[in-house]
């Protein structure tokens, strides 16, 4: 997969970001490319959280760019307004809205916060429910859309959670930590649930821990190690890599 | 979204308390409040003319001007319960838009007074005045009242919710922001300079809409409107809370980030329920006022508004119903003890409260409601 040259979706250009004194992120350059799905991996405290931060608008970068499609400058812009843009973001801890139907979850995601004097009466439209039902069946809650998302195990709400993005038909899709506390059983249907995330449109990257799961899903594995790009490469050449065993991997 | 299948339907065939009190009180209280409400509304007058003083059926005047005083702190509760229960913004001090509503209509009650009387109020003569002041007289008439009350307290909602929510202000912060504002405003009022009366208010209020105010078809007049405007805004809410938007509220409030990242300016969202919230306080406000007869700094006193948030927790947050409930039983109890036991009340209300939070966090109707529809719920 890897030697097809794809668009760049998220261009990356000498980027600092730093928190009162401390610098979360050192003069980092990369770009995240459509069809692919990329891995990010590094220690804690290596910025990988905070790349997403930055992408999503959540923080401003203290020095350099950050592009989407080399035209829209994210630094400039807040959170809504960036994930309108089809910049969906998994959180590291399932975030779903428990007190509401499964449904209900994925409703509020489609609409994606556009017009909220229509919110007061109208329904959504044909093609709409039928993307819910696509997410719903694609994410393995089929038979779950009736149910109070706060009844969902920790697996599925991860699940609900990338179906969330997933109805918005997201461009760029940031996904951290997904498979976090769940079973094997759990695990391996998220990466299949993962591989056919996979779209020439659209770019994946999934921040993780676990190296076994980040070598079935990742074309290609980016390693931070204290806010700075370490090594790039396939999980392969990365493995091998003495500098990254060093930091990450050999320990 | 009428396709959802009912949760839980299948374990209510278990008998519980909560089975039982859902199924014989929720449900009949929730199917029922309206048409009580409509009902009490035309009750009233009934039951002052046509039913003889003699029979138990009968109400007194003062009954009815109590019924008409709690209707319009249910509505208080119902605002705040838009804002708390669904959106998650406890406000303790939604007193500056009862009081804003109340001021406001102390003004054009005053408007009528002085043009029938041509005696300016006590507290302008006390500070030397010696003509009704022009901006005044702006307010003289009732329907300019009501606009400019909406107005004026959706503006005042809408600055304030702007700076706040924009700035990311929430949770314990923005309540401690909101009953300092209660307080500061209570304080400005209390300054005889600002010419509102000062520590006194405003009173001696004689016509409202032209009819004598002490009259008792007016009286009645304004319970049964009081009434009304209940029903109707719990109807509006209820239309509200129950819309897409309403599920975007309580999404907003139980993790504002993810609706963020979402696609949702949630400061918006906050701020249209913040604003619709604001208003109907004030015209509970509006109501209250020609039905005491006066309107005084108390009424944004820090202690009325952390009140309405009492009468809210203990009838049931998120559930609009639940306000009304707790509203009427809190106050309900509050006049009955006041007249009865007077010292004892305030141990009274402490220890109601504290069963209530320790033992039904979801409050008295969170214990009765129909088991059908939870999303409400904030305990779980």
């Amino acid at each position: 997969m890897s030697s097809v040259m794809h668009d760049t979706a998220i261009y990356i250009s000498g980027l600092s970001v730093s928190f009162g004194g401390f610098a979360a992120i050192t003069n980092l350059s990369m770009e995240l490319r459509y069809g692919e799905i990329r891995a990010i991996i590094g220690p804690n405290g290596a910025g990988k959280t905070t790349l997403m931060d930055v992408i999503t608008g959540k923080t401003r970068p203290a020095s350099g760019e950050v592009f989407l499609d080399r035209v829209t400058n994210l630094a400039t812009l807040d959170e809504p307004s960036i994930a309108r843009l089809g910049i969906g973001r998994k959180f590291q801890k399932p975030s779903v809205f428990e007190a509401l139907f499964v449904r209900e979850n994925l409703e509020l995601a489609i609409r994606n916060g556009r017009g909220y004097a229509d919110m007061l009466r109208s329904r959504l439209t044909a093609p709409q429910h039928e993307r819910i039902d696509e997410v719903l069946d694609m994410v393995g809650l089929a038979s779950e859309g009736g149910r109070i998302a706060g009844t969902l195990s920790h697996g599925q709400k991860q699940w609900l959670e990338i179906g969330m993005l997933l109805v918005a038909d997201p461009h760029v899709l940031l996904l951290d930590e997904p498979v976090a506390g769940m079973t094997d059983h759990e695990t391996e249907r998220t990466v299949e649930l993962i591989a056919r995330l996979r779209s020439p449109q659209r770019a994946v990257v999934v921040i993780e821990h676990d190296m076994d799961f980040v070598g079935e899903i990742a074309d290609l594995v980016s390693v931070l190690h204290e806010g700075q790009l370490l090594g790039e490469g396939s999980m392969d050449h990365v493995r091998n890599d003495p500098r990254v065993i060093q930091v990450y991997l050999g320990r | 979204m009428t396709t959802l299948p009912e949760p839980g339907s299948s374990r209510a065939s278990r008998f519980t308390l909560h089975a039982f009190a859902s199924k014989w009180v929720g449900e009949r209280l929730e199917a029922g409040l309206v048409p009580v409400l409509i009902l009490v509304a035309v009750y009233m007058p009934f039951a002052y003319f046509v039913v003889p003083e003699t029979n138990a059926l009968h109400l007194s005047l003062f009954g009815i001007n109590l019924i008409g005083q709690i209707m319009c702190f249910a509505l208080l509760a119902l605002a705040l319960d838009l804002v708390w229960g669904y959106a998650g913004i406890l406000s303790l001090g939604h007193g500056v838009f009862f009081g804003i509503g109340g001021y406001l209509m102390g003004i054009y009650l005053l408007n009528g007074a002085y043009a029938e009387t041509h005696v300016l109020p006590d507290f302008m003569q006390y500070m030397g005045a010696s003509d009704f002041p022009a901006a005044w007289k702006l307010l003289s008439r009732l329907d300019v009242t009501i606009v400019a009350t909406i107005i004026a307290s959706a503006l005042v909602a809408g600055v304030f919710g702007f700076v706040t929510f924009r700035s990311r202000i929430n949770g314990v912060y923005l309540s401690i922001i909101t009953q300092a504002l209660t307080y500061a405003l209570m304080l400005l009022l209390f300054i005889n300079d600002v010419g509102l009366g000062g520590n006194n208010g405003m009173t001696g209020f004689t016509r409202i809409a032209g009819f004598r105010l002490a009259s008792v078809p007016t009286q009645i007049g304004l319970a049964v409107s009081s009434c009304l405007l209940l029903v109707a805004a719990y109807a509006g809410a209820r239309f509200l809370a129950r819309s897409s938007f309403g599920r975007a509220l309580i999404a907003v409030r139980d993790d504002e980030p993810r609706m963020r990242f979402l696609g949702y300016r949630t400061h918006t969202v906050k701020l249209i329920a913040w604003c619709v919230s604001a208003v109907l306080a004030a015209l509970a406000g509006m109501l209250y006022v020609p039905q005491v007869g006066i309107v005084n700094p108390s009424i944004v006193s820090p202690q009325l508004s952390v009140e309405i948030a009492v009468w809210v927790a203990i009838g049931g947050r998120g559930t609009l119903i639940g306000a009304i409930v707790g509203a009427i039983l809190v106050n309900g109890l509050k006049f009955w003890l006041t007249a009865q036991a007077p010292a004892v009340w305030p141990f009274i209300l402490a220890g109601v409260t504290l069963v209530i939070v320790v033992y039904f966090s979801n409050g008295v109707w969170g214990a009765v409601k129909p088991a059908g529809r939870q999303r409400g719920d904030i305990s779980r």
